[in-house]
């Protein structure tokens, strides 16, 4: 998703043009109030009402508009945290988590007003433990941040959504990568977490400074906001499990006359028991873009982009298995390099994708899907959602993660044509509900947030949603954590 | 020509680190700071590592000057692919003085010990952005040199450097011994690997003082004062065109 969140970063953000200056909500006078208390809390370099600072945390790179927030606070501790989070409570004011802005569902919008804590000045790697591979973070570090911190001591932390995002912003959404097929995304990778509740309770989901690399002991809280997009508390410690960087790297690319052969092929690399790292799919309306674009010459069919991680000895092994099997599916076209320059030309149509993409049509906008089914339903899902982008009339360029039935339709649509904009509305829903059809999920990896709540009902049944909605209110019964949000 | 290259590698504080200064303005806070190799130090390493893997040079030996600590910054060269090490013992107020004269007299002094045929070099230090050890090493060695260097090949008997300038690129041929000095672009310098930074424990690193290589750490430089930047003014805004033509007049700038 590297591709995605670089572009939307860049692309205009017209016409969902951020709502204009909020004026305070109803209680104006309770709200001065409120601030001089943040203040007493944070510093004046802590508070802001600021259009432009509202304006800047109301939004993330989703398509959903700007909702500012009524104010944005920055602490610098988790005391801090606290003693703000009590502040809102006693006031009843929603309380918005922001990491990095990076996500892609709208989740840190202030559909009801509210205050912001931006935990942007909350930077600090703790507690690092080489042996035991595990790191304490605190929510302003990023994914390249800290991956730049250990780079000295042969580890890193391989979930990789593409934004550089927050790594708490990242458990909070449970968010996943290209590298999931090998290394699992954050619910397999977070071992402890510090969070503040919505009264400010501060809570260590596994027991205050532990780590073990496993634990039967008691409900999984940890897991249980992993994933919870802010809904449930502030997460103001994560602890990660930490991997070795990989001695080699051999990045390769493949051509397949059909999404079925190219489908199968994955599916038996990860039966021979091949580490594979990534292996990324795109397809020929996505090929076909990236030719265009980066003015390559790749052959206009489904194309897989794999990259093998592990020892210089088991590269030579890994890489010929891999194209033993792809031959047998009738792919064609194997190359593969070692060297860092030509493993990048080799993989430059994958990062580029996302640009290569909205050239199709300059001046359109882009919006990711994000479905996600066993992987033995990924040729059925992925030609019947190509079937209807044909059918509609809609530019949905293809690229998945298919080592976890994963995909993404990169629909580039003209914002300003309101029959297009209900056309690609119309696809999505039914995207997802075909998604759902085959025991699938609505989303694989960018979370519920704002656009997708009534398809969570649908996903996991009236009964499971009562169960979390009980949840809910148990742990924030004044519905102050992130309202409008999942639920 | 024995095939061995000396690569310099400096513990500075990390890249990533927002510097302060020290209450006494003497200099900068590094108690409990993260330090790590100078970036520029890095690609020189992967520079004579992959100039080994072609089988162009013999052995890396990696240098490093100051106290202790040092040792981890050559051990990381180490992990990336260095031979060996040598650990040039400099500490207390002779490291807190320690700059580009004395560390070339010492580059020098251990160039002709080891019978190095390379020298190569981070173009600079990111905390003293000095850009003077290399050139100062060939200097005092009678050596040519290739700085800025984007692009390094062996021809024949002789060195072909390819220089970033303020023009452009330069390239220049140069006889070996040399020194060269690593930019930004010269390569992407590579991680050191959990199994490699194991096997770097097993490499040696010799320890020796300036006094043995006769060398005078004695600085001829003293720092006065260490200030921060001006903090940044806050903008003031203003309702018409009318209103900034006048500040900016106001201000002289116009």
């Amino acid at each position: 998703m590297t591709l995605f969140r670089q572009a939307l970063r860049s692309t205009s953000r017209l016409p969902f043009i951020c709502g204009r200056c909020r004026t305070y909500s109803a209680q104006a006078g309770a709200l001065e109030q409120v601030v001089s208390a943040f203040r007493c809390v944070s510093g004046d370099e802590g508070v802001s009402v600021a259009s432009a600072v509202r304006e800047q945390h109301g939004r993330d790179e989703s398509v959903h508009r700007c909702r500012p927030p009524d104010v944005v606070v920055f602490p610098r501790s988790v005391e801090e945290v606290s003693a703000l989070a009590k502040i809102c409570h006693h006031h009843q004011l929603p309380i918005i988590p922001f990491g990095t802005g990076t996500g892609l569902e709208g989740g840190v919008g202030a559909l009801k007003g509210g205050v912001c804590f931006s935990l942007r000045k909350m930077e600090q790697v703790l507690d690092l433990h080489q042996e035991d591979f595990d790191v304490t973070v605190e929510p302003g570090v990023t994914r390249k941040g800290l991956n730049s911190y250990l780079r000295d001591t042969g580890l890193w932390f391989p979930v990789d959504p593409g934004a550089d995002a927050s790594l708490c912003g990242m458990a909070a959404t449970s968010a996943s990568g290209t590298n999931a097929v090998r290394y699992g995304t954050m619910r397999e990778n977070v071992l402890n977490l510090e969070v503040v509740l919505a009264d400010g309770t501060v809570l260590h989901t596994a027991g205050k400074g532990r780590r073990p690399r496993k634990t039967s002991a008691g409900y999984n809280l940890t897991n249980l906001f992993v994933g919870s997009e802010g809904t449930l508390g502030i997460i103001t410690k994560a602890t990660l499990r930490l991997y070795g960087i990989p001695e080699s790297m051999v990045s390769a690319v493949c051509s397949f006359p059909s999404v079925q052969s190219a489908v199968d092929s994955t599916v038996q690399i990860l039966q021979a028991g091949v580490p594979i790292a990534r292996i990324e799919f795109l397809d020929d309306v996505m090929i076909n873009a990236c030719n265009r674009f980066n003015n390559l010459s790749y052959a206009v069919t489904p194309t897989l982009f794999l990259e093998f991680h592990g020892s210089s000895q088991s590269m030579q092994e890994q890489v010929s298995i891999t194209e033993e099997i792809t031959r047998d599916n009738g792919g064609s076209d194997f190359a593969w390099a070692e060297d860092e320059e030509t493993r990048g030309r080799l993989w430059k149509a994958r990062h580029d994708a996302w640009y290569a993409a909205l050239a199709l049509r300059p001046g359109c906008k882009a919006y990711s899907t994000d479905v996600c089914v066993p992987i033995s339903r990924l040729p059925q899902i992925i030609v019947e959602t190509k079937e209807d982008l044909i059918r509609n009339n809609i530019t949905g360029p293809i690229a998945g993660h298919v080592g976890d039935g994963n995909f993404h339709c990169l629909i580039v649509l003209d914002p300003n044509d309101p029959d297009e904009v209900q056309r690609v509305h119309s696809f999505t829903e039914r995207l997802a509900r075909r998604a759902l059809a085959m025991d699938g999920t609505c989303t694989g990896e960018h979370g519920i947030g704002l656009g997708k709540r009534a398809l969570l009902r649908e996903e996991v049944g009236s009964l499971a949603m009562e169960v979390m909605l009980g949840i809910k209110a148990s742990m924030d019964p004044k519905n102050l954590m992130n309202p409008g949000k999942v639920l | 020509m024995s095939g061995r290259v000396l690569v310099g590698v400096k513990r500075v504080i990390d890249y990533a680190v927002k510097i302060r200064v020290k209450p006494d303005r003497t200099g900068v806070v590094t108690d409990g700071v993260k330090h790590s190799m100078n970036p520029f130090c890095e690609i020189a390493v992967e520079e004579a590592v992959k100039l080994k893997e072609k089988k162009l040079v013999k052995e890396v030996v990696a240098v490093s000057c100051g106290p202790q600590q040092v040792q981890e910054t050559i051990r990381t060269a180490l992990a990336m692919g260095a031979d060996r090490g040598i650990h040039v013992e400099v500490s207390g107020k002779d490291y807190e003085t320690l700059g580009p004269l004395q560390v070339s007299k010492i580059f020098a002094a251990l160039a002709k010990k080891e019978q190095a045929d390379l020298i190569i070099l981070g173009k600079q230090a990111i905390d003293d952005d000095c850009n003077q050890t290399g050139q100062m090493t060939a200097a005092l060695l009678d050596w040519p040199q290739g700085t800025f260097a984007s692009e390094v090949s062996f021809e024949a008997d002789k060195l072909k450097v390819v220089r970033e300038i303020d023009g452009g690129l330069e390239t220049i041929k140069i006889n070996l011994p040399a020194v060269v000095t690593a930019d930004l672009r010269l390569n992407t310098p590579r991680y050191a690997t959990l199994p490699n930074i194991m096997k770097a424990k097993k490499k040696k690193i010799a320890n020796v003082k300036p006094a043995d290589l006769g060398v005078d750490v004695c600085s001829r430089l003293e720092v006065l004062k260490v200030d921060e930047p001006p903090q940044r003014q806050a903008g003031v805004k203003v309702e018409t065109v009318e209103d900034l033509v006048g500040k900016l007049k106001e201000a002289g700038r116009v």
